[in-house]
């Protein structure tokens, strides 16, 4: 059973993000001690045409595919808080569930040759370092209702606020 | 195919709503049989005491839910506008949650898919939210009688300050 | 048994433990919820003669079986039991919103607070998860800031926040529980409790579904109330609110202007329903679930005290207008405004701030003892200063902080008689002297003086009785008024959805069982409620209270109203008060002493506490 409040993500506001990186790096060092995207949990992707860039990472799916789609039951998700947990004896990196993810977020480790994903940082105390680092604040840990949430306010904000112009 | 201006979507008036949640009731019940907001498809916000507005789907032109779907879960009915969810394809991922400005979109807690308004195309009576609103702050629009609507309004004001003024 | 939620959670706050106890048939059954059940769980949980702002006197939190159904009123209440600080009594403070709600749907009928938190904590009630928080950042803010702080913090802005001010946190005997930052859990001071625990606030979400009986059955009957509430019986609380009191009252020479000193206003256009909603109220809403809607959302728009926003019913504006001989309204929004800030009762505030006006008048303070305060009746702007210094324990306002009672305690000189109080608990708007039921309805109320826990005046004031006569069958009206508002606290609908249920207990009693699955009829539901004043007295009893705490302001047994109209000359004497404490005491099947018989208890299904009244039946 999840509450409301477990099943936590890392969402990225296109609106703030920059394309910088920094997530990367601040991923990168503090699993592996190194700066080396190649080895982050999380990656920016930049599109020219649209004049976007984002960072995307595991959103901790309801029934997630890499989970399903691994033969050796080397994967298999948290109930409590939705993370994927791999099984690194089990794993021996054959790339199913790097196909079968929709969102990157799975994918093969260069040096221990299994995959990894976003695990939240959950053995540091601060949180998710990607968004404690990022610059822009483009980076938030929250749950999908909290999301719907802030939409709805900021549009109803938004909303009484042109309401409030229009009076005056 | 129904013309945009065609589509029918609930509205809420922010004049008459109390922010009593009643439609969040009437929502969950009627789609759950349970009295519960988290299983509402229509939601109160109270920005502060004065500022209350019931929100849901607004059926958009060229919906940001479906467009963001990685795994095309996601639809647009063509003749209701409704937005329609393959329930074998969504993951639960939370993107359509995410591109939605109206915080319509939500996970479901028990089903593990997002759920929308349906506008209740089940029941006879239409939409329950808005038979229940003991305001009868929320109606059954198309955006074209919305804007006829704030039209009227705008003039029906005009010609009373005007009146007001000769007095 | 649906509509409970099976589960009463017990938080020892000084080691910060957490347990749970399931909640039984017979319980729910015996006590409803709301006030009775909360009444039953302090009893329980509690040693006779426990000081009210120790770690040992229990807080209880309850809430009815209609929390969180749609039923209109119904699904939005809570409600607070304690000992209270300002009478030593039972303390009890009801209020709605959608606090109460959400709580059902984390799962829980009711709440028992025990002991101190070493630091200041804030409950965070996350389904099953229960966590006390840190509070020191929220520590001195408003009920308001703290939710939104709260809010920030947890990261969700649908959390619903209980929360007291910094009067509760100096452990003001006025204090109240502010929830959504408008709504207030009020009198008996319950909010000095929950400071002197050390206990900021309580944040809740709740996921579960609630489930009723019978579901169509119910809906049938969320459909038929909701047309009621549009009707006749409440349409006033739709429209002009229930400051329209002002002018029935003032029209009937009932209602106290300054302390008391006078019932009735010549002119009150200034402060009238017309001009409240004409000029203040931007915005009327409603609770969780209502379909009547009466929260009155007046803003100051212009002038010194322009921005001010508050909620304005008949009582706040009473106490803290006419009461105070106050004539302007913005002064009074601004007041009522800096009360929910402060986490005050206004109704006591008020009367404390007119306490003081009349001490100033007569010459028992000085103006320097008032720290330069000119507190005349009709001084808005003194009344402001007043709530301001009360709410942050200033000055003057330390002395007033612990109402009117304390203050004349400490002050002496003959004060104590301009103390209009009944048991501590300062009076509402409604002059005793000229309507005599309500005056029995207050001497004996078991929260001391309130209008609101029988509703017998408005039979004085409908005309439903000689409101100036005191006669023999009063008490009998003022039981089974007491009865059915203790059945509609503890269920909890609203007080004010009252006289939508045409059928009284017999609607309330069908609603019940479509809830719960439970048989009731209305026999039993009127039992229950003859059960629920039973054991608030029980309480009194043990706590030390009497015949003679039922007792009135000196005021109105003493001072006659002067004024020409259709109340001159009245005043409620010693004798007439005996009489209708004799009535009111035989109809409860209860001694001259106001003691309920063992038989009555064993009758009642209460034995279990009858050595309560062991050695005081003679």
């Amino acid at each position: 059973m999840v509450s409301l409040h477990n099943r936590k993500f890392i969402s990225a506001d296109s609106d703030k993000c920059v394309g910088c990186q920094v997530c990367e790096y601040a991923c990168s060092f503090t699993h592996d001690k190194v700066f080396n995207a190649v080895k982050s949990r999380i990656r920016v992707v930049r599109s020219n045409q649209s004049m976007k860039s984002i960072a995307l990472t595991c959103r901790k799916c309801q029934e997630p595919a890499c989970v399903a789609a691994c033969p050796r039951d080397a994967l298999s998700q948290s109930l409590e808080t939705g993370t994927i947990i791999i099984d690194q004896d089990q794993c021996n990196g054959c790339g199913w569930c790097i196909e079968a993810c929709n969102y990157g977020a799975m994918m093969m480790h260069p040096e221990s040759k299994t995959v990894y994903v976003c695990d939240l940082c959950q053995y540091r105390p601060d949180g998710p370092q990607c968004v404690k680092w990022c610059p822009e604040e483009a980076l938030t840990v929250v749950t999908s209702d909290v999301l719907a949430q802030k939409a709805r306010l900021n549009a109803i904000k938004k909303l009484f606020q042109e309401h409030e112009e229009l009076e005056k | 195919m129904v013309k945009i201006h065609q589509r029918k979507f609930i509205s809420a008036d922010p004049e008459k709503c109390v922010g009593c949640q009643v439609c969040e009731y009437a929502c969950s019940y009627s789609h759950e049989k349970a009295f519960n907001p988290i299983k509402s498809r229509i939601r109160l916000v109270r920005v502060n005491q004065l500022a209350n507005m019931a929100v849901t789907c607004r059926l958009c032109e060229d919906p940001a839910c479906v467009a963001a779907c990685p795994r095309n879960a996601l639809s647009q009915a063509e003749d209701t506008g409704n937005i329609v969810l393959d329930k074998d394809k969504c993951n639960g991922c939370g993107w359509c949650i995410e591109a939605c400005d109206y915080g319509a979109m939500m996970l479901h807690p028990e089903t593990k898919v997002v759920y929308v308004c349906d506008l209740c195309k089940d029941k006879a009576d239409g939409p329950q939210c808005v038979k229940w609103c003991p305001e009868e702050a929320l109606t059954i629009v198309t955006s074209d009688t919305l804007a006829q609507k704030a039209r009227i309004s705008a003039i029906r004001k005009l010609f009373q300050e005007k009146e007001e003024k000769q007095q | 048994m649906l509509g409970y939620a099976g589960t009463i959670l017990y938080i020892d706050l000084t080691t910060g433990k957490s347990r749970t106890e399931k909640t039984t048939e017979e319980t729910a059954k015996k006590y409803i919820g709301g006030i009775g059940l909360g009444m039953k769980l302090w009893l329980s949980n509690s040693k006779a003669g426990v000081d009210p702002l120790s770690p040992e006197n229990p807080l209880v939190l309850s809430l009815g079986p209609v929390s969180g159904t749609m039923f209109p009123t119904g699904g939005n209440g809570h409600a607070f039991i304690s000992k209270s600080p300002a009478t030593g009594g039972v303390g009890e403070a009801v209020s709605h919103g959608t606090f109460g709600a959400e709580l059902k749907r984390a799962g829980y009928d009711a709440i028992v607070f025990t002991g101190k938190a070493e630091k200041p904590v804030y409950l965070w009630i996350d389904d099953e998860a229960i966590q006390l928080m840190d509070a020191s950042r929220v520590w001195g803010k408003s009920p308001g800031e703290t939710e939104d702080a709260i809010k920030d913090e947890i990261g969700d802005y649908y959390v619903r926040v209980a929360a007291i001010g910094l009067a509760g946190e100096k452990q003001s005997k006025m204090a109240n529980i502010i929830n959504e930052k408008t709504r207030a859990a009020g009198r008996t001071g319950l909010g000095a409790v929950m400071g002197s625990k050390n206990l900021k606030a309580i944040a809740v979400r709740g996921t579960h579904d609630i489930k009723v009986a019978k579901g169509e059955e119910f809906m049938d009957m969320v459909k038929e109330f909701h047309e009621r509430m549009k009707g006749p019986a409440s349409m006033r609380y739709r429209t002009l609110g229930t400051v329209e009191n002002l002018t029935i009252a003032n029209d009937l020479y009932c209602m106290p202007t300054k302390n008391y000193s006078g019932s009735h206003l010549d002119k009150v256009e200034t402060i009238n329903a017309d001009e409240i909603n004409e000029r203040f109220v931007a915005k009327i809403i409603g609770c969780n679930s209502c379909a009547m809607r009466c929260e009155h959302e007046a803003l100051v728009r212009e002038g010194p005290y322009k921005g001010a926003l508050a909620r304005i019913e008949y009582d706040n504006l009473w106490a803290l207008g006419p009461n105070c001989g106050v004539d302007k309204l913005d002064s009074i929004i601004k007041a009522a405004e800096l009360c929910t800030y402060y986490g005050l009762d206004a109704t006591s505030t008020g009367v404390t701030i007119s306490f003081l006006m009349d001490c100033h008048e007569k010459g028992i303070l000085s103006h320097e003892e008032l720290g330069g305060i000119d507190a005349h009746f009709g001084n808005g702007d003194a009344v402001v200063q007043l709530v301001e210094k009360i709410g942050k324990r200033e000055g003057i306002g330390d002395l007033l902080a612990d109402g009117a009672k304390a203050a004349a305690a400490k002050i002496g000189k003959g004060s104590t008689e301009l103390a209009q109080h009944i048991k501590g608990l300062e009076v509402t708007g409604y002059d005793l002297r000229c309507l005599k039921t309500a005056a029995l309805a207050a001497a004996v109320s078991f929260r001391g003086a309130d209008h609101s826990r029988s509703g017998a005046y408005q039979l004085d004031m409908k005309g439903k009785v000689d409101r100036t006569k005191a006669e023999k069958g009063r008490g009998k009206l003022v039981k089974e008024g007491e009865n059915m508002l203790a059945v509609i606290d503890s269920l909890i609908v609203c007080k004010n959805s009252k006289a939508t249920y045409y059928k009284e207990l017999a609607d309330l009693a069908k609603l019940y069982s479509a809830v719960t699955g439970l048989d009731m009829s209305s026999a039993e539901l009127e039992a229950t409620g003859e059960r629920i004043i039973n054991l608030a007295r029980l309480i009194n009893i043990r706590e030390g209270l009497t015949r003679n705490d039922d007792t009135l302001p000196w005021k109105a047994l003493n001072q006659p109203i002067t004024e020409d109209g259709p109340a001159k000359g009245a005043v409620v004497t010693q004798d007439e008060l005996d009489l209708l404490l004799d009535d009111y005491y035989n109809s409860r099947g209860w001694t001259v002493e106001g003691v309920p018989p063992a038989t009555k208890l064993q009758e009642l299904g209460l034995a279990e506490f009858k050595s309560i009244v062991e050695g005081k039946e003679a």
